[in-house]
């Protein structure tokens, strides 16, 4: 490890709401591969955002290169030399690969304003190549999967000739080959003195690729210990710091219940192929999998939101065409959508109308008038049911912190009176207090008879939570565990399990594609 | 190297096979509607009225050029119409009435459809206005204050006419092409309106597919946030793409007003629909991302021979509006079908 490349100090940052940040501190080595962990919620993405320029800090200070530095914009932290890689995928889809790669800094021939594509392609191979990546530089991003999308990321933040270089959560959508490739390139870079910042929550991958590990929590600085020197348990135990979970699903295994739900040979183009489960009364049914395995796909189509190719769609035993949410919510099944704001809540309405909005017509009288102390005494039922801590009805969801808003979208679709819920990463956002108390709540609706599809991309979450768990990868059902047998490596290796067959000739006709 | 080489290589997925489809499907719909109108009327494939559709595009389709890059954003531009009828007026004044050189009056023209963009950019980066209410905005001040300067001469709102000027209606109607063309076609009177018109297609498509803004042009409309977290400076750029939109505004004010001789201060509203309907048409994605001159273009003589043609049939012209109407939202529809399909 070499000298001192960065420290920050005393960094501090709220959102409304949320004290996200409270004196946090870090520091990072060139050379050194330093891994940033902590529960989702603890502060660790906010942090590097403020380092590379998409935040700013409310107080503290950053020291780099041994100046002190104000990082004002994403560009302001390229020219530094810090680049950050981030967890959503931040390619132009309509743009080919070289051209992301080099967007911001064409170089351009021969008049100041004009575009050297020529250029632009060559050394994008030459980084391609360099990465042992086959990919060609002109083809467009939106044909690339996921993981080859991260890949060209990564060799974007490459080309920027990086001293600091911020990995958040790079091998969430990767294989185990593409991690190997991706360590390799990370020892690469290490030995060419690039310090790296390493953001996961795969633990078991922290002892094989960084140095130094640095543990937040609830935004605060834990501690930071060698890799070489801690274990993985030491490590939870730095990260979770106080028992904050159920260790375990409290409903025992219920197999003589009831099917309320049954899903047979679903299908829509690539995105789901031949997908059959079933869901039992009262039982909690995990979905795990990578990001755009086809989870929220097939959570859409049961309920009427996207349309399908072909399936069966079984309530209760009967056979029901469900063509929109409209059909849905009336045969009792409520989605909770991962993105709350953008589907789940109208957050610019009070908490009792966005509780009355799927059952508006159960609040209507004779004349077409809604019955306001009707819609009143409801919502009052349920802020109190749920424990949702708000002013008053009348607040605006807008408001309410992101807990006490996924609590509003549950009362919504209870007042609809819906008996199959399912929650798309439910604890998306949430702070880590908040999150037990919304596992609380699934727990006690499982055990009112209500049935729950949860999606989640955690595996701890899928793992405490779920009755069973149906794993599914690039649109297929991989598998399906009791929650006795499963394990994060079990559900891990289903989740990643490509089906062969396809691969192959997809590799082989890319292959023929590129020799030309 | 046998597994790097399964795991990295790309499968090439036909996705946007059909983007070629959509320009194709309107150059095919440009042809079918001439042969049509050819078969049905014998003016319509006459060579004044060949001219006169080239002449009818000149406007729309300088109009629309300007629009497509605003589209290509994820933008819109309402402002379009009437800021060509200020540019118009500009020029009036500063020609006719002050009696200024024509050069010089044409620039102010094209540098006041500039301005006007450059507000609209400013309004919509750094104020974050929504697009659709910034221009519509900027569509009612332009319409007034271009009524408000039509006043100066005489204290009345009227039409600023260039008799003083004949060489300004050259500009338009003259032809310097037509000694060349003389020996092949000598009938065809090609006006230099048309060839302003594909001078100006030919820069703005340079723009678009090889400079630095048409580049970021595109980017910002497939992701503006991934766009602004590469460094790029995303609100800057922007009111580029909206000066740029007001220029080719400006340019078809100057345009118009040597057509008409005249510069029209009432004229102007409705222009930017007709010039969205051609960027539309032309396959240009109202979400942004992706567009083309060349399908600007083609759509912009769809418009315009429908409109030829149901005339020279005499179809009212109420009823050139409905067809009009019916072929955008046809167009549009074509571009959801061809999207739901990927």
């Amino acid at each position: 490890m070499g000298d001192l490349l960065l420290k920050m100090a005393g960094i501090e940052k709220s959102f409304p709401g949320v004290h996200a940040l409270s004196q946090a501190q870090f520091e990072l080595r060139a050379g050194e591969v330093h891994a940033l962990v902590g529960e989702n919620g603890a502060g660790k993405s906010t942090l590097m955002k403020i380092l590379s320029g998409i935040y700013s800090k409310d107080a503290g200070s950053v020291r780099y290169q041994g100046k002190e530095v104000e990082i004002s914009s994403p560009r302001a932290a390229q020219h530094l030399g810090i680049s950050m890689i981030h967890q959503e995928l931040n390619l132009m889809n309509h743009l080919t690969l070289a051209q992301n790669v080099f967007v911001g800094r064409e170089p351009r021939q021969p008049l100041r304003f004009m575009l050297d594509e020529a250029k632009i392609n060559a050394q994008t191979q030459a980084l391609f190549d360099s990465m042992h990546l086959r990919l060609d530089p002109r083809t467009l991003a939106a044909e690339l999967t996921v993981a080859k999308q991260q890949m060209v990321e990564i060799a974007k933040a490459l080309s920027f000739n990086s001293q600091v270089l911020i990995m958040d959560e790079p091998t969430a959508a990767l294989t185990e080959s593409e991690i190997d490739e991706l360590f390799r390139i990370i020892r690469q870079l290490r030995s060419k003195g690039v310090g790296i910042v390493y953001i996961s929550h795969r633990l078991e991958e922290l002892k094989q690729i960084s140095d130094r590990i640095t543990v937040m929590r609830d935004g605060h600085y834990v501690d930071t210990v060698d890799a070489k020197a801690v274990t993985i348990d030491q490590i939870i135990g730095m990260m979770v710091g106080r028992a904050i979970y159920e260790s375990s699903p409290e409903v025992p295994e219920q197999p003589e219940q009831a099917v309320v739900l049954a899903v047979r040979g679903l299908n829509r183009g690539t995105a789901i192929r031949d997908v059959s489960f079933v869901l039992k009364k009262g039982e909690i049914l995990g979905f795990a999998g990578l990001m755009g395995a086809g989870r929220t796909e097939v959570a859409r189509a049961i309920f009427g939101a996207d349309p399908i190719d072909s399936g069966e769609i079984f309530v209760k035993g009967i056979r029901t065409a469900i063509q929109s949410p409209r059909d849905a919510v009336r045969h009792g099944i409520g989605y909770l959508s991962e993105d709350r704001k953008r589907y789940g809540l109208a957050v610019g309405l009070s908490v009792e109308a966005n509780i009355a909005l799927a059952s508006f017509e159960q609040f209507v009288g004779s004349l077409g008038v809604v019955d306001d102390s009707k819609v009143r005494s409801i919502a009052s039922r349920y802020v109190d049911l749920l424990s949702i801590k708000t002013p008053g009805i009348q607040q605006l969801v807008r408001n309410l912190s992101g807990g006490n808003q996924q609590k509003v979208v549950i009362g919504k679709w209870l007042t609809a009176d819906t008996e199959i819920l399912i929650f798309d990463e439910p604890t998306r956002g949430i702070d880590v207090g908040a999150k037990s108390e919304i596992y609380r709540l699934l727990n006690e609706l499982a055990h009112a008879g209500k049935s729950i599809l949860m999606i989640s991309s955690e595996l701890p979450e899928i793992l405490r939570m779920s009755h069973r768990i149906v794993v599914m990868c690039e649109g297929r059902i991989t598998g399906e565990l009791s929650a006795a047998e499963a394990t994060q490596e079990k559900i891990m290796r289903l989740a990643t399990q490509r089906s062969g067959m396809v691969a192959a000739t997809e590799n082989s006709f890319a292959a023929k594609a590129e020799v030309r | 190297m046998a597994t790097a080489e399964k795991v990295f290589s790309a499968p090439r997925q036909p996705i946007l096979r059909s983007n070629a489809a959509q320009k194709l499907l309107a150059f095919a719909a440009l042809i079918v509607i001439f042969a049509v109108f050819s078969f049905l009327s014998p003016f319509f494939a006459t060579p004044e009225n060949i001219v006169g559709i080239l002449l009818a595009t000149a406007v729309n389709g300088v109009l629309a050029l300007g629009v497509t890059f605003v589209i290509v954003t994820a933008g819109i531009d309402l402002s379009v119409g009437t800021v060509m009828t200020l540019s118009a007026v500009m020029t009036g004044l500063t020609v006719s009435l002050a009696g200024w050189p024509v050069p010089l009056g044409i620039l102010i023209g094209v540098l006041t459809g500039s301005v006007a963009g450059l507000i609209n950019g400013l309004i919509i980066s750094r104020m974050r206005v929504p697009p659709f209410i910034a221009t519509l905005g900027m569509m009612m001040v332009a319409r007034g204050l271009a009524l408000v300067l039509s006043t100066l001469e005489t204290g009345t709102i009227k039409p600023i006419y260039f008799n003083d000027v004949p060489v300004f209606r050259q500009l338009m109607m003259g032809s310097i092409l037509s000694p060349l063309l003389a020996p092949v076609a000598p009938d065809f009177n090609l006006p230099n309106a048309v060839l302003i018109l594909f001078v100006a297609a030919l820069v703005a498509a340079f723009v678009l597919a090889k400079t630095v803004l048409g580049r970021y042009t595109v980017a910002i409309g497939s992701n503006e946030e991934a766009t602004r977290l590469s460094g790029v400076g995303v609100a800057g750029w922007k009111t580029a793409v909206y000066a740029l939109g007001g220029t080719f505004s400006g340019l078809a004010g100057v345009m118009i007003a040597s057509r008409l001789n005249s510069a029209q201060p009432a004229l102007g509203v409705g222009y930017e629909l007709d010039a969205i309907a051609a960027v539309v048409i032309g396959g240009t994605s109202l979400s942004g991302g992706q567009g083309t001159i060349l399908g600007t273009i083609i759509g912009a003589f769809i418009i315009s021979t429908l409109t030829n043609g149901l005339r020279i049939m005499n179809v009212p012209q109420e009823w050139q509006f409905v067809v009009t109407g019916l072929i955008v939202i046809l167009a549009v529809y074509l571009d959801i079908l061809r999207r739901r399909r990927m």
